[in-house]
């Protein structure tokens, strides 16, 4: 009776038999096999060796990238950018989502199998491991081990390198935001301010944990990149790929039955160097961050065993099913992601270009609109914000265009001193006599000029208002 | 704790019906190591923080930590910021504070909220008045005087203005023929007749012989500038009618004008009064 029971428990999840979910409960111990792809994500690794080392770079006499919190100014050398450019974050924002997107819609998981920083500092991390506590077997055989003081001191080194990694992850991020050899000093000197210690704090764990114990489990579970990558690969999306109808029936190469069998020897070597675990032979799936680390194990296997490489491909579904794929420039997906990321270039390389060394804004009084002064002039109060970001004090005037009979009440207007990175907002009066006024509402231009060279115009267009006309 | 579920193999609790095995898969060890560290967070905080409510107050928590206690300490370090600058506000002159364009900037910011909390209620938050009942800030016609002293001195002290009721001292033609001089000067077409007249009613005596004020402020009078088209009540001819016949602020007339400014000398610190002045004296009008 139980047996029979048991059977039709099976029967119902049939349809999940491959279905092997890690959840955390097993370490993933992947081996490292040198390949083409094996050699990229160490290029890609390098690129982030640029991360621990910009925060050092000088330029001009300050840090060359500095996100300066409470001055507000963001340095990215030459360029200093203030809140008020802010808007050129969000075209970057849209330039690097377009990136992934276009990306991710040619070649699948780019990001995640070669740049991500869970994936980089998991590969540091199981290098690290793997140079101390030897290969995946003897790792396995290592935890498995009871406790002696060769298993502690193996840990207990790994666990430390770990920790520097991680400290070392966490000060480079907060000397972004600060002087970096200031920040260094205080750390070392334990001077550091309490959010500097917190950020280091969240950073340490962070990367320890992440890097270090739950791995692949980022990926499965926490990343949300991870799950919309889904949506945005389609059937011409070069993805690694398994040739099914070439490797299979699997089995072993020479002995009984071997005539006929496909070309996958079942060797399970690209299951066993994958950094999440995953059979590449069951199809792509959630757990496949695409990092071709199975098809470097695969092709040094069809070489030993004389069979042609790209037994395990970056391939699209198309050709899999013998389809030519079309051209990059004929896909609509590309066609749009590049048209917005040229558009997003265009704009920030416009705002880089066009960061007004002097940024004016004009505020019109709103109570009251307008002051009846008792010679009969009309008076409105404007209340002027000019921000000059360049790195002198500079002397202005302002004028008023396109409202005749419109004046500055008194010398408001000449002599306007703008401290460098400073702004102090100022009130200025503009008069007119009623009978100057060509209804309620006067348009006028209030233009911002320098006195002495460089010549600097800002303008600012506002109104005059009066008393309603009956 | 997690092992990889394989539901063919998960253990059951002995429970089955109609073939169907109630499973014991434990949650997976991620889910766990959060629970834990939640309901571990939940027993620290309420250790530390005030947290369990009971019967009259709440358990008070090892730290102290009071809502009440965090806002006055943030007053406190807020009040220290600005201390520096209310020293300086208090030794510099009124023509220095209005001079020095970082001070003056610093009193007209921290005036806002003040200006927010006392006078706005009847100057309006712009200074801007309300026609016929409070007087308009932002213009240059001064009851008292527009210097930065005397804005000072009107704010400290506060003001009340006099005018007799004229309703039984003159006939009601006189009266009538008095609003129409005086709605006439403001436009600039006063007659001598009219300005004989006003004279004649001894009206010169606080708004001046050619009407145009000022003549007793000193005393606090606060008679307006009459020429100037420039309305304390309203410049339509009831309204003019009313403040002629009824004065203002006059004991046992039933109609008369109402204009009272409170004193704020005892609820206002020197400085904040200071920084006042300096608000109003830049809404536009100042002298």
């Amino acid at each position: 009776m139980q047996e029979q029971e048991q059977v039709n428990i099976d029967e119902l999840y049939a349809d999940a038999r491959h279905w092997h979910v890690n959840t955390g409960g097993e370490t993933i111990h992947a081996m490292r096999v040198p390949g083409r792809f094996r050699n990229f994500k160490w290029f890609a690794s390098c690129l982030w060796l640029l991360y621990l080392i910009a925060p050092y770079i000088r330029w001009e006499g300050h840090q060359a990238i500095l996100f300066n919190i409470p001055e507000r100014q963001f340095h990215l050398f030459s360029i200093t950018l203030w809140p008020q450019d802010i808007w050129m974050l969000s075209l970057v924002l849209i330039l690097l989502a377009m990136t992934l997107f276009g990306v991710t819609a040619v070649a699948g998981r780019v990001w995640c199998g070669y740049f991500c920083f869970q994936t980089i500092w998991t590969d540091w991390f199981t290098w690290l491991e793997e140079k101390i506590e030897g290969t995946p077997v003897q790792r396995r055989k290592l935890d498995a081990a009871p406790w002696s003081l060769r298993k502690i001191r193996l840990k207990l080194f790994k666990h430390t390198l770990w920790l520097l990694i991680s400290i070392l992850t966490g000060v480079t991020f907060a000397a972004y935001f600060t002087d970096a050899f200031e920040l260094w000093h205080s750390y070392l000197t334990f001077n550091a301010p309490q959010v500097a210690w917190v950020v280091v704090a969240v950073f340490v764990f962070g990367t320890y944990v992440f890097a270090g114990f739950m791995r692949e489990q980022v990926c499965f579970w926490l990343c949300p990149y991870a799950r919309i990558q889904s949506v945005m690969v389609d059937k011409d999306t070069v993805l690694p790929t398994y040739d099914e109808g070439r490797g299979e029936p699997r089995g072993k190469v020479r002995g009984k039955g071997s005539e006929g069998r496909g070309d996958c020897i079942d060797c399970r070597l690209c299951v066993g160097v994958c950094p999440t675990g995953v059979d590449i032979r069951e199809g792509m799936q959630e757990g496949c961050i695409t990092c071709g680390m199975c098809i470097d194990a695969c092709d040094s296997i069809m070489d030993k065993v004389n069979r042609p490489r790209g037994l395990i491909r970056y391939a699209s579904e198309k050709e899999m099913a013998g389809e030519v794929l079309p051209p990059l420039f004929r896909r609509p997906r590309v066609i749009a992601y590049s048209t917005i990321f040229l558009l997003a270039v265009g704009g920030i390389v416009y705002g880089l270009t066009h960061i007004p060394p002097v940024e004016l804004s004009v505020v019109h009084a709103r109570q009251p609109l307008y002051i009846q002064m008792s010679n009969g002039m009309i008076e409105n109060k404007y209340t002027i914000k000019a921000l000059n970001k360049t790195s002198a004090d500079r002397h202005f005037q302002l004028r008023v265009e396109g409202a005749p009979g419109v004046h500055i009440v008194g010398d408001a207007g000449a002599g306007i001193v703008l401290e460098s990175g400073k702004m102090v907002p100022f009130h200025v009066f503009l008069a007119a006599e009623p009978a100057a006024l060509k209804g309620e509402k006067m348009p006028l231009r209030l233009v911002l000029e320098s006195i002495e060279p460089p010549a600097i115009r800002m303008e600012y267009d506002s109104v005059f208002i009066g008393p309603a006309r009956h | 704790m997690a092992k990889p579920n394989k539901p063919q193999h998960a253990p059951d609790t002995g429970h089955e019906w109609d073939g169907i095995r109630e499973l014991t898969n434990p949650p997976p060890r991620w889910w766990m190591i959060a629970f834990h560290a939640g309901w571990i967070w939940c027993v620290v905080y309420f250790i530390l923080y005030p947290a369990i409510p009971l019967v009259h107050e709440s358990t008070k928590g090892i730290l102290g930590w009071t809502q009440i206690k965090e806002f006055k300490q943030a007053v406190a370090e807020n009040d220290a910021i600005k201390a520096p600058y209310l020293k300086k506000v208090a030794a510099m002159s009124g023509q220095e504070l209005l001079a020095d364009p970082g001070m003056r900037n610093f009193a007209e910011s921290s005036a806002k909220a003040i200006f927010g909390d006392n006078c706005a209620g009847c100057h309006g938050s712009g200074g801007q008045g309300a026609p016929g009942l409070f007087p308009n800030l932002a213009d240059d016609a001064w009851l008292y005087g527009g210097d930065f002293d005397t804005i000072v001195e009107s704010i400290t002290d506060g003001r009340q203005g006099n005018m007799p009721a004229h309703e039984g001292e003159l006939d009601d033609a006189q009266i009538n023929k008095l609003a129409d001089f005086v709605i006439a000067e403001a436009q600039g077409k006063g007659t001598a007749e009219g300005l004989a007249l006003f004279n004649e009613a001894g009206c010169g005596g606080c708004h001046g012989e050619d009407a145009k004020g000022g003549a007793i402020n000193e005393l606090g009078s606060g008679a307006a500038n009459l020429t100037d088209g420039i309305w304390r009540f309203g410049g339509s001819r009831d309204e003019v009618l009313r403040t002629i016949r009824y004065g203002v602020n006059q004991e046992d007339v039933p109609n008369t004008r109402v204009a009272i400014m409170p004193a704020f000398g005892g609820k206002l610190s020197p400085e904040e009064i200071k920084m006042l002045a300096v608000k109003v004296h830049e809404l536009g009008g100042g002298k």
